[in-house]
């Protein structure tokens, strides 16, 4: 018998979703600036404001499966 | 960042093996010791543990949350004042007049009114105890029914908030004098630690998003980010100057993500408000349905900003007082072998986070008002 609250497994799925979400966007910005190292800083920035949005929605679930 | 250099001599790689298997030996030990422990334990006494369980969220859920004292160490507290305004009258008084009671048994009388505290909340006390000698109306919830008097007392985030404006206040005011008396030279000392991080919030962040007009919102942006950023870094330290959940608090994080909504929409011009009302470039119909949505967007990209910084910092703390409480939910020293350099690591990982989410929260506002005062192209 499995006890506990329903909203674990919705912060769990929440979290699959953003890591599959900032995998993505780290694996692109590293091929980004491996093919063009001298963007290495512009690509870091527009990757963190995009890990950003998608962690900001994981993190809403968390929030909601908190409350 | 390249650390490569690290394994350079033979000597350090050695240690780092070292190390690494010290580590490895100690985590497995300490599970395995920990294992053994749990079974003994639920084989000496398999009801007594059902009572005596700890419970985590509670205990992180109660840390996080704003208080009345401050905990130093042990049972050391400090009683910050409390302020009360009630039935037209303001009542004072300080924390320690309830004896660390925060279970509505302790009644202070206070100009002809009698007050409890429950779970951080200040009541009005009852005439009479309930059966189990506490002096609110439970309801079914456990919850107290009481009626509250309108609580602005200094409590443990308000006097960091305090703090880390006196914080702000000399760093910045010392750095500014030295600008003033080495115009012309090389920065020094506190200086030269400073210079670079405005300089990355002016070319990073104001001058990509906000153009030529940057110039205007610099003193914003800086201050929204220092506050940000240190107030993070006081909420990582555990003893006294920190030790709160300052920008943990939504009340904070919301009246900063105001601050941001205020700047978009007073500087909003004329093109961006037509782009919100009547979006150039579409059909009539279209027109009509955007209007909605892009009125909505409106507040829903400041509500984000202050979810966002909330929930990071919020996470980060309660994932590191999990990770602590697991030695008391496995009830084993031998859990600290593993828990404590986890709790290091992702402390370690929240000194990251703190600046990455204070540079978000800056390099998003940054965005917004630029998309606000964005000339017509």
């Amino acid at each position: 018998m499995i006890t506990g609250s329903i909203a674990a497994v919705g912060a769990g799925l929440a979290a699959i979703g953003a890591g599959l979400g900032i995998g993505r966007i780290g694996g692109s910005a590293m091929d980004g600036i491996a093919r063009q190292p001298e963007a290495a800083a512009k690509i870091q920035t527009a990757m963190l404001i995009a890990a950003a949005f998608v962690e900001a929605v994981a993190l809403f679930a968390v929030v909601v499966a908190l409350v | 960042m390249d650390c490569s250099h690290v394994f350079e001599f033979k000597f350090r790689r050695l240690i780092v093996v070292f190390t690494l298997f010290s580590a490895f030996l100690l985590v497995s030990l300490g599970v395995k010791a920990q294992e053994d422990a749990t079974q003994k334990v639920e084989e000496a006494h398999v009801e007594t543990t059902e009572k005596k369980k700890f419970e985590i969220g509670k205990f992180a859920l109660h840390h996080i949350a704003d208080s009345h004292s401050w905990h130093v160490i042990g049972e050391t507290y400090i009683g910050l004042p409390i302020i009360l305004f009630n039935d037209g009258k303001l009542i004072t008084f300080n924390d320690s007049d309830f004896h660390h009671d925060d279970d509505a048994k302790v009644v202070v009388e206070k100009g002809g009114q009698r007050f409890v505290k429950m779970h951080e909340k200040i009541y009005l006390a009852s005439p009479t105890a309930n059966e189990h000698g506490q002096y609110v109306t439970l309801n079914e919830k456990l919850h107290a029914e009481n009626k509250r008097p309108l609580d602005i007392s200094l409590t443990k985030n308000t006097c960091t908030l305090l703090i880390s404006i006196v914080l702000l206040l000399v760093v910045f005011i010392s750095v500014a004098n030295s600008y003033k008396k080495r115009k012309g030279m090389s920065p020094k000392g506190l200086q030269s630690w400073l210079e670079p991080i405005i300089l990355f919030v002016r070319d990073d962040i104001a001058k990509p998003n906000l153009g030529h007009k940057h110039e205007r919102f610099m003193p914003y942006l800086l201050t929204v980010f220092f506050f940000i950023w240190f107030n993070n870094m006081l909420g990582l330290v555990p003893f006294l100057p920190g030790g709160a959940n300052l920008t943990g608090n939504i009340a904070v994080t919301m009246v900063l993500a105001i601050m941001t909504f205020g700047m978009t929409i007073f500087n909003g011009n004329k093109h961006y408000w037509k782009h919100i009302f009547w979006m150039p470039g579409v059909p009539v119909p279209m027109k009509i349905f955007l209007m909605p949505l892009e009125l909505i967007g409106i507040f829903t990209k400041p509500i984000a900003l202050m979810i966002r910084l909330f929930a990071n910092i919020t996470a980060g703390h309660i994932l590191v007082l999990a990770l602590i409480s697991l030695i008391f939910v496995f009830n084993s020293y031998w859990v600290t072998a593993a828990s404590i350099p986890f709790a290091m690591f992702i402390g370690a990982i929240e000194l990251m986070v703190a600046f990455i989410q204070a540079f978000i929260f800056t390099i998003l506002s940054a965005l917004f008002i630029g998309m606000a005062v964005e000339e017509h192209h």
